[in-house]
């Protein structure tokens, strides 16, 4: 991955470890007057994800689950199957692109690319390290909340355009949960910006920074913090389609769901968005609850672990590992449980989410005001 | 232009609109929805079409389409002789093959003069009971699939492979065995197959309880199956189900113990049936419940039999099959306690033939099947899902 | 010998059924064929065979609430279809009895017991299926194993299979 081979010395236009000199510096950068800049500015994160999800999340999945249940999952491709998921994008790339003849041909092609979109967008403000992020927003919390809702759009249109019932089916079902956990989502991280006092991603994670490491994350600096972290996790698995809140890809009752109909390219494309959210919402969890990508590790004494473990790739390296130890925890979930009912899923998020938002909410809020 | 009327849902219209493409029109109430689930369906447990009529997500009606496995069972039987019967009997119930056989065997041999020797009773009913455990397993774990816990199902099949393992050293075949023949058994067991089933009996007892703490006590499995589906004991004997189905309803009854035959009376064992403390009486759980619980008494049973099987000296297994199957004349209706319930067969017999006269074979699968239209009325697709899983058919013995 | 014992009591048992039903109706029923294997009697007056069904399973003394099952045979020589319902007092009085009811070969009709135990339903219909007699007053006679629109009844003696099913060729 990109980010992690820069070595903090010798590069060029790396002017020092001061907040996003590095990335302004990059998008000034042009050659030939082409705005070479800017388009690594914007390639780095895609060709990160890009890669994270090709290879590390499929892959990933696909052996958590093996050695969950007791088998090996894929081990020809490869040393171990590592090559499994590279073999698997060139096959999808070279099969035939199908829309069925009575589909709605253009909310069938537009839906995944919606969809697509509306997953990855949110990486423009996800601060990477302290010297990278794509697009330092001042309402860049904000604007990864609301930038889910994309998605829903996407699926609405992938599940209708595929004129087939089931689909339709899981479309619905999904824009009802996705709508309705935005909420408990969105209370819980307020939550973390009330206590940091700013929407800005990246000076979430600077607040969170010090020398006793993890002592100085938000999650344990208030006792009530538990109450939105615990939320948030079960609000972004409803938000990502992940079970037990897959209904809408419920593979026993509708077959896959709102991506029924679909095949090849646009079927790994739908595929990689998933998973690409599921990253996105295992960062933003990270960033406003666990500190981004300060070092959780503390300075004992005269063992500086913390100085020694900080730095810009240092910080991508936390902020990638915590991301991938909630991802860890979202698939060991999705094999572990069973499916709620649409009802009982509509319940949980209205009469049981909501409410403990609301009430960590408050008390958040009195814990900030009179906070010794 | 046909209009055609179907038994009270309104008309259908049939136009030709090409040479090629035919439109049927159904005439319901505007939020009503014709859902089609099957005939291809990853949780039908097999081939069979369920028509939906849906208010949103609410059924109002499911109505099973069958035959699409229909292979003429009966038909065949009346062309061949009573043992070549056999391995049709397996193809019944496929996961269930021993305990299909067996049903058959006893009812033939009810109209045999013959004494089955009792090494061939003792190890009828170990397979038997070892293939009740495998049955169980794959209807714990595709039940779990159903309802999206995909790991029992793995857990599941490991175990069950230990199970067609011991199946298969013994009679040649992992799952369609032709072991239990009319009058006695194809072969012996193999040496030390005893001593590999009682490994496998402590081997699994702790298997069985980690598999009840992963799903049967899973609170979102609980919650998705409690309460769903509910069938009252007496509508229930109505309906003609048995089997598990019944003992889930609150129904003390099991044909190993009111209708006992081979060597069932000998053995101790429970029959569990729910006491409504963990579960609704009658709903899916319950039934899930009682499939949990036998098969812990079918290791009970093994284990039993293991101890008082006589010895193998000077054992044929095919001793007491006469040369040729020829049964008195009469007609007997002879069944057994398959997993899913009561496998009977009728046989008539002319006296005279090598062949059935007429050779029905009462399925468990497809009584239980039948209350399906009444109770899936207002339960939710997903609901509907729990309901054909708890039911546990296998469309082999469905159709036939 | 005790299984002899134990035999001859559940056909005691079906004996006394026999004779309750006997009882009420005289000569619409044949006289009780009291084999080993399975005690049946026969419902000579068809058009009470719903009435039967009824008694049988509502008196206190008989309580069969269970059909076990219910046949669908061919008697060529006879020229007749009939069926055979073996039913049990399941967890109740425990005993056991088979009814026989025939009908003419073409066009014969028996009432139908759907409305007495909800098993006769699916039963009465693959009767009909594979045999072709009708049962009056199913409230869904249909086939059920074949397809709806397939040629003949499967199960008969004289079957022959069609030459043509949708344009594919069907005799094996």
């Amino acid at each position: 991955m990109s980010t992690m081979l820069l070595s903090q010395f010798s590069i060029p236009f790396l002017m020092g470890n001061s907040l996003n000199t590095w990335s302004e510096a990059l998008a000034g950068f042009y050659l030939y007057g082409l705005p070479l800049g800017l388009v690594i500015v914007a390639a780095i994160p895609l060709v990160f994800i890009a890669l994270y999800s090709l290879t590390y999340g499929v892959y990933g999945e696909r052996k958590i689950s093996a050695f969950m249940q007791d088998r090996l999952g894929p081990m020809e491709v490869g040393k171990w199957g590592i090559l499994q998921t590279i073999a698997d994008i060139l096959k999808l790339l070279q099969k035939e692109d199908i829309v069925p003849a009575s589909a709605d041909k253009f909310l069938f092609v537009v839906g995944p690319g919606i969809l697509f979109v509306g997953s990855f967008l949110a990486f423009a403000v996800l601060p990477f390290s302290s010297a990278f992020i794509g697009a330092n927003l001042n309402v860049g919390l904000f604007f990864a909340i609301g930038i889910v809702a994309i998605e829903v759009v996407g699926i609405l249109a992938a599940g209708w355009g595929s004129n087939n019932k089931w689909s339709l089916y899981g479309a619905v079902r999904s824009v009802a949960q996705i709508v309705s956990y935005e909420i408990p989502a969105a209370i819980a991280l307020l939550c973390g910006a009330m206590m940091a006092g700013t929407l800005d991603m990246q000076k979430i994670t600077m607040l969170q920074s010090g020398t006793y490491g993890f002592a100085h994350f938000f999650l344990f600096q208030s006792p009530i913090a538990w109450l939105p972290f615990l939320i948030y996790f079960i609000a972004s698995l409803a938000e990502v389609n992940r079970a037990p809140f897959d209904i809408p890809e419920a593979e026993s009752e509708l077959v896959a769901g709102y991506f029924t109909e679909y095949s090849g390219m646009k079927f790994a494309v739908i595929f990689l968005a998933e998973y690409g959210s599921m990253f996105m919402v295992s960062a933003i969890i990270s960033i406003v609850f666990l500190g981004g990508w300060n070092s959780p590790l503390p300075n004992i004494g005269s063992v500086a672990l913390n100085e020694w473990t900080n730095g810009p790739v240092w910080g991508a390296f936390w902020i990638i590992t915590k991301g991938f130890f909630f991802i860890f925890v979202q698939m060991w979930l999705r094999w572990t449980l069973p499916r709620l009912r649409v009802d009982q899923l509509m319940y949980l998020c209205w009469k049981v989410l909501t409410p403990f938002a609301f009430i960590s909410f408050v008390l958040t809020a009195v814990w900030e005001i009179y906070r010794p | 232009m046909q209009e055609l009327d179907t038994a009270g849902l309104g008309s259908v219209r049939v136009t030709r609109q090409s040479d090629t493409v035919v439109i049927l029109e159904k005439d319901l109430a505007t939020e009503q929805m014709v859902l089609a689930m099957g005939p291809q369906h990853p949780s039908t447990h097999g081939v069979l079409k369920l028509e939906c009529l849906t208010d949103g997500e609410v059924i109002t009606q499911a109505e099973p389409y069958l035959g699409y496995l229909h292979r003429c069972f009966e038909k065949c039987c009346e062309n061949v002789d009573y043992p070549a019967v056999v391995p049709y009997t397996d193809r019944l119930d496929y996961l269930a093959g021993m305990n299909s056989e067996f049903s058959y065997a006893i009812t033939v041999e009810k109209l045999l003069d013959i004494e089955i020797p009792r090494r061939v009773e003792f190890i009828r009913v170990i397979v038997a009971e070892l293939n009740r455990i495998a049955s169980h397993l794959v209807a714990i774990g595709t039940y779990g699939i159903d309802l999206g816990a995909f790991t029992p199902f793995l857990f599941c099949f490991r175990d069950r492979e230990i199970i067609l393992g011991l199946l298969e050293w013994a009679s040649g075949a992992r799952m369609l065995y032709n072991y239990i023949w009319v009058g006695g058994l194809a072969y012996d067991v193999p040496t030390d197959f005893l001593k590999r089933v009682k490994e496998f009996v402590t081997y699994f007892r702790p298997k069985a309880r980690e598999l009840s703490e992963l799903l049967t006590e899973n609170e979102i499995f609980v919650k998705r199956t409690l309460g769903i589906g509910i069938m009252p004991a007496d509508v229930a004997i109505n309906y003609g189900w048995s089997g598990p189905m019944l003992r889930g309803s609150g129904v003390k009854w099991d044909l190993r113990r009111n209708d006992p035959y081979s060597i069932y009376p000998e053995l101790d064992f429970k029959v569990p049936v729910p006491d409504g403390k963990l579960s609704v009486i009658g709903d899916c759980l319950s039934r899930h419940l009682v499939r949990a619980w036998e098969m812990d008494e079918s290791l009970k049973i093994i284990e039993q039999c293991i101890d008082k099987m006589p010895s193998a000296e000077g054992f044929n297994p095919r001793s007491a099959i006469p040369k040729r199957i020829r049964p008195k004349a009469g007609e007997v209706y002879g069944r057994a306690e398959n997993p899913r319930g009561e496998l009977g067969f009728y046989i008539e017999s002319d006296g005279k033939s090598t062949k059935p006269l007429r050779c029905k074979a009462r399925s468990s699968c497809f009584v239980n099947l039948s209350a399906m239209k009444d109770l899936s009325k207002g339960q939710l697709i997903p609901d509907l899902v729990a309901i054909i899983g708890s039911i546990d058919i296998v469309l082999g013995e469905v159709d036939r | 010998m005790e299984e002899g014992k134990n035999i001859s009591q559940s056909l005691q048992e079906s004996a006394a059924a026999y004779s309750i039903i006997h009882e009420k109706f005289g000569s619409a029923i044949s006289d009780f064929d009291a084999n080993e294997t399975m005690p049946f009697f026969e419902v000579v007056d068809t058009s009470l065979w719903t009435e039967i069904a009824l008694f049988m399973r509502e008196h206190p003394k008989l309580q069969f609430n269970y059909m076990a099952c219910l046949t669908g045979v061919d008697y060529p020589a006879e020229e007749k279809l009939g069926i055979i319902c073996n039913f049990e007092s399941l967890a109740l009085l425990n005993h056991k009895l088979a009814v026989k009811v025939k009908c003419a070969r073409n066009g014969g009709s028996i009432p139908s017991v759907a409305c007495v135990w909800h098993t006769a339903n699916w039963h009465e219909r693959e009767a009909y299926d594979m045999f072709g007699m009708l049962f009056t007053g199913h409230p869904e006679l249909k086939r059920i194993l074949c397809p709806d629109d397939w040629e003949g009844y499967p199960l008969r003696k004289d079957y022959k299979v069609q030459d043509q099913y949708h344009g594919i060729k069907v005799p094996y």
